[in-house]
């Protein structure tokens, strides 16, 4: 089981990108163009690093090879709906990247210091409702990527094509205050910032209406939640249990 | 356990086609394929129609490619039928609500349910928790199907670790843990060897008896349809050829009996002409093919005419009757 945990500690250590920006973004006057101090903006990327860290969605890629290869099949014969089985998955992915994001920030603790900080027990609770809203929304429009299994056998690539716009209107490798104001009215209409930019703020322990956070997560879920579950007839109907 | 009186599988007008792109080689036919793309329609199963009764084993027979695992993807509501009526267990097998698939199984000898890197028990707890199955209930189905396969310290060892035997006898427990009542089985002894087969047959029969389960079973292997099966459906060509007991198949396949005479003094073959077709004539050994419906008489006439020490009536082995006919088949594609 080695190799499993060292996949794991891989993954873990490949969801870097948040603190590669920060080194990037602690150099130049983006910070203060932002309005964020030097501390908020080390702040924000480390909450966004493990906000990343617990809202990683890898669906589309394991679902199109169980689609081919016919794996799906002995799931669609079960009475439980098989996407929860893909849920199960993450979560538990999820549980055993804990201690090695503990070993990650502990090694952040002992060389920088300054880059940590202790959140208050409402800013964790908050932040880690938020990290798990994150999650679902990530899984859902992931889900609607995926339906396209069952019309495409490469519809993991569109999910290359998505990462684009959840990689700048996220929030993951600038915080949304550094853009300007057209291009975050248009992060607003979309339900990127619920991904990072919201549960790293409040994580980092930054002034944000919690209220209407929440509720922009809820109301994407309850907008992509029905249009998985159509999709999913829709497809399912098509499945030719390929490979099975 | 069995939901209801009457048919458990009715089969009404079968059809499956699938729309396949057609693709010439080479770097003209990619291109062609990317701009223009044409498409052939495959009949897989066409106007398929039979009913399985509860607690019989039906065996399914045809070449590669007549259909046998659509139509058990079909039968299991794994996939949509394009025409005909289905019914499972009292179900519609395509809407897979929980009731049907409470009373089902399908086990594909070349496919698993089981996680790959961990050990069966913690595949069968899940399956377990996905059918409802509490602890001690599921322990207790467990030990009954672990005994009746001869796996024990196996279901301990990662599934990677295990052979293809233990492997498959631990498919059949996972598939088994919720008692179904109907067992459709692809090929579940796929590449295994002989003491494997003849063990997951064993298991087979052990179960059907013990459960009264329905059982639908494809196999490429004759020794399995003629343990288990009483019953045979054979697709050619697409269509049903064959619905009934074995030895009736073999009677339609071969029309004509082996009559294997020892004769106490050599006869000229000239004799043996108005008996039969002559086979094969050496010295005191005769062989003839008679039709069976003038079997008795011409035995008889045998017998009276003939100084015959010994005489041997058999029918040709029924695995070369079907491979010849799926040659024929083959041949005719």
């Amino acid at each position: 089981m080695l190799e499993y945990r060292a996949e794991i500690a891989l993954w873990a250590l490949s969801g870097v990108l948040p603190l590669i920006m920060l080194a990037v973004w602690r150099d130049s006057n983006g910070a203060a163009t932002a309005g964020l101090s030097g501390a908020q903006l080390s702040h924000y990327f480390v909450a966004a690093f493990v906000v990343r860290q617990f809202s990683v969605v890898w669906l589309i890629h394991v679902f199109e090879e169980d689609a081919l290869q016919g794996r799906l099949s002995p799931y669609l014969l079960q009475p439980v709906q098989p996407l929860w089985r893909y849920v199960a998955a993450h979560l538990a992915e999820q549980a055993t990247r804990v201690p090695f994001v503990a070993v990650m920030l502990a090694a952040l603790a002992v060389l920088q210091p300054s880059l940590l900080w202790i959140p208050s027990l409402s800013q964790l609770v908050l932040g880690v409702l938020a990290i798990l809203g994150a999650f679902a929304l990530r899984f859902l429009l992931q889900t609607i990527l995926t339906m396209l299994c069952f019309w495409s056998e490469r519809a993991a690539a569109l999910d290359r094509l998505a990462l684009i716009p959840y990689l700048f209107l996220s929030g993951l490798v600038a915080p949304l205050q550094a853009f300007p104001p057209a291009i975050r009215r248009l992060a607003d209409c979309t339900p990127f910032p619920s991904m990072v930019a919201f549960p790293a703020q409040l994580l980092a322990g930054e002034a944000v209406d919690v209220i209407d956070g929440f509720a922009r997560l809820a109301l994407w879920c309850a907008v992509l939640l029905p249009i998985s579950l159509v999709l999913w007839k829709l497809g399912v109907r098509r499945y030719g249990a390929m490979g099975a | 356990m069995l939901p209801s009186a009457g048919p458990i599988v009715r089969a009404t007008g079968l059809c499956k086609s699938f729309r396949v792109a057609h693709k010439q080689p080479g770097l003209a036919g990619t291109v062609q394929h990317l701009l223009h793309r044409r498409y052939r329609r495959v009949e897989a199963v066409r106007d398929l129609s039979f009913v399985i009764e509860p607690g019989e084993m039906v065996g399914f027979l045809g070449p590669n490619g007549a259909g046998k695992t659509t139509t058990l993807k079909m039968l299991s509501g794994l996939i949509h039928p394009s025409a005909g009526q289905l019914e499972v267990a009292g179900c519609l097998p395509q809407r897979r609500q929980e009731r049907f698939l409470q009373q089902i199984t399908l086990v594909m000898g070349n496919r698993q349910q089981l996680i790959w890197d961990l050990p069966p028990l913690d595949s069968l707890r899940v399956n377990a928790a996905v059918y409802g199955i509490d602890e001690a209930e599921a322990r207790r189905r467990i030990a009954t199907l672990a005994e009746m396969l001869e796996l024990g310290e196996e279901l301990h060892r990662p599934v990677r670790k295990l052979s293809l035997g233990q492997r498959m006898k631990a498919e059949l427990l996972a598939a088994l843990l919720h008692n179904p009542a109907v067992l459709f089985l692809d090929e579940p002894t796929l590449g295994l060897d002989v003491n494997a087969q003849a063990r997951v047959r064993d298991f087979l029969a052990d179960y059907n008896r013990r459960t009264g389960a329905t059982v639908l079973l494809t196999s490429h292997y004759m020794g399995d349809i003629t343990a288990l099966c009483d019953r045979v459906l054979l697709i050619h060509q697409g269509e049903l050829f064959h619905d009934g007991p074995l030895e009736a198949l073999t009677s339609r396949l071969a029309p004509c009996r082996q009559v294997r005479l020892e004769l106490q003094q050599s006869v000229p073959a000239e004799a043996f002409r108005p008996y039969g077709e002559l086979e094969t004539h050496h010295g005191h050994h005769v062989q003839l093919l008679i039709p069976r419906e003038r079997l008795t008489d011409q035995v008889a006439a045998l017998l009276a005419n003939f100084p015959v020490v010994d005489l041997e009536v058999s029918d040709p082995p029924v695995e070369e009757l079907i491979g010849a006919l799926f040659r024929s088949a083959g041949a005719e594609r």
